[in-house]
């Protein structure tokens, strides 16, 4: 059946990469990536999930339904609430992963169910580039990707 | 990190949701920050308690949650006073969120105290070696430094899941050699009262987050060593500091003196009294007067009542404390609120968005002098306790 052997062909020429686990939950979407660190609180509009500092390398981009990824958090500690209040605006990325996640993002992840690796095994700014789909898969710690 | 089997089902979700995502939290944190394990706490004290800080957002959260706290647990300070807010000048909307967040939260079991000052109240009683949770960066100062406790600086959601849970992920400050002091500070000069404020607004600043050892002329109060603590938190992000031979730890382990020192002269005391002076010069003139950051202890309600006895004031004064301790002091209390000065509960001239409705503010503490005039942007200037009482306009009521 096509179907079944496009599934196969996926795994086939897919890599997965080992990551550590911060906030379980599986996801899969289309890669953003920024080498800025991210304020969730002034950063992003939490009701429309688009990057508002003009200053930051994603400003005007929108962060809805992608996999995020960014080197960790920073700013203040109400930016967890902000990811809580993407995800009920239904606006909060599908997944995120970063080089080594903060309390800020992680407990922001965590209360909001959206999964999150840190640290993986390869350079995410190395295997990884914007557009690409990949599965994180943070209830056994890797991230899929097509190559 | 190693998890009991209970720990692990927790995780898992056999307990509901709530424990499952709290859990999730400790265990998160405690990979990044590399603990070995859960341990278990006295008490927590939850931060994201303002409707001005957590919004919406904080609201829908913490109403979503199930359950019931394992351990005593308080919050900070709210926006208002929970029952004056009117008299504040608080608009009906904001109190009516503000209302709501306290409400979900006391179904969670959580006492709707809220306070900066838990080590005042009641069941709160925190001793030296013990393991606590706690959120407000000058509790978590006070419990860690003048009672010796260990408590690292929680988020709201990490200290709410740490009520929930009854433990906490064992880093940071929970450990001893995080204890340890790693630069000296050498006060040169004779302190009493609001200088203690006024040496933790500059040390701050240049410290950050380390841990210092400070090497004093005299021996400071508890009080005083509050009001140092809470500023070292604002200008700095200090959440343990030793004081040689007045601070538990510093009495028990005598600490061996750091290489690194930093020498603080009377001038920089000073200096912090008429810098923020200065903005009267500019034709600001003080419409408020705010004291009790952190919040009033019963020896400070005492003797600004003494102070205030039989007088009168002009201006606007808040005198800021928790309820239960305004509730034990009741009579100073009174005397206080007979000369025209309210004292205001739950609530402080930081987290209050009341703060706004004025122009100029003078503090006796550090900490307000730190924040007020960039989180409420009031302007502010610095005073001793009779400053600010001289400047809120005393007359004699005969």
């Amino acid at each position: 059946m096509e179907v079944s052997s496009s599934v196969s062909e996926r795994q086939v020429l897919s890599m997965r990469i080992k990551c550590r686990s911060i906030s379980r939950g599986t996801a899969e979407g289309e890669v953003l990536l920024t080498h800025d660190s991210i304020s969730f609180l002034g950063n992003v509009d939490p009701k429309t999930g688009e990057i508002v500092e003009p200053e930051h390398e994603l400003f005007g981009q929108c962060i809805k339904d992608k996999v995020l990824v960014f080197p960790h958090g920073k700013g203040s500690t109400v930016g967890s609430y902000v990811l809580y209040q993407l995800i009920k605006n239904e606006v909060a990325p599908v997944a995120m992963i970063n080089i080594e996640s903060e309390p800020i993002v992680a407990v922001g992840a965590i209360i909001s169910g959206i999964p999150l690796v840190d640290k993986m095994e390869k350079d995410p700014f190395e295997v990884l580039k914007n557009g690409d789909h990949v599965k994180v898969d943070a209830a056994s710690g890797f991230v899929e990707t097509e190559i | 990190m190693y998890l009991t089997k209970e720990e692990e089902k927790t995780l898992e979700g056999e307990y509901g949701e709530t424990l499952r995502k709290a859990i999730q939290i400790l265990v998160a944190l405690g990979d990044i920050y590399g603990a070995d394990s859960l341990i278990p706490i006295k008490s927590a004290q939850i931060a994201g308690v303002s409707y001005k800080t957590i919004g919406d957002a904080g609201l829908e959260w913490i109403s979503d949650l199930e359950g019931k706290v394992k351990v005593p647990a308080i919050l900070n300070p709210a926006g208002m006073d929970m029952l004056r807010w009117k008299e504040m000048g608080i608009e009906p909307g904001f109190a009516r969120k503000q209302q709501e967040i306290i409400d979900a939260y006391e179904s969670l079991g959580i006492r709707t105290k809220c306070t900066c000052t838990p080590y005042y109240l009641e069941g709160f009683d925190a001793r030296l070696g013990d393991h606590l949770a706690w959120s407000e960066s000058s509790a978590v100062s006070y419990a860690n430094s003048v009672i010796g406790a260990r408590t690292n600086r929680e988020g709201g959601p990490s200290a709410l899941s740490a009520a929930l849970v009854g433990k906490t992920a064992n880093y940071g400050y929970h450990l001893d050699e995080m204890r340890e002091p790693v630069v000296a500070v050498t006060v040169d000069c004779e302190l009493s009262e609001s200088d203690y404020g006024a040496l933790g607004y500059v040390t701050g600043k240049s410290i950050g987050s380390r841990v210092p050892i400070f090497y004093m002329q005299n021996k400071p109060s508890k009080d005083e060593l509050k009001t140092l603590g809470a500023a070292l938190a604002a200008s700095g992000a200090v959440a343990l500091y030793h004081v040689d031979g007045v601070t538990p730890e510093a009495i028990r382990s005598d600490f061996e003196r750091p290489d690194e020192n930093i020498i603080i002269e009377k001038q920089q005391i000073a200096d912090v009294y008429e810098a923020s002076a200065e903005f009267t010069e500019g034709g600001l003139d003080t419409d408020i007067i705010t004291v009790g950051c952190p919040h009033c202890s019963p020896e400070e309600l005492e003797t600004i009542a003494r102070m205030l006895e039989g007088k009168s004031i002009q201006k606007e004064m808040w005198v800021c404390t928790s309820r239960e301790v305004a509730q034990r002091c009741a009579e100073q209390v009174k005397t206080i609120e007979k000369s025209g000065a309210k004292v205001v509960c739950d609530t402080c001239m930081v987290v209050s968005p009341a703060s706004n409705n004025y122009k100029a503010m003078m503090v006796n503490s550090g900490k307000a002098l730190a924040y007020v005039p960039s989180m409420c942007r009031v302007a502010s200037r610095y005073g001793s306790i009779e400053q600010c009482i001289r400047e809120a306009g005393v007359v004699d009521e005969n």
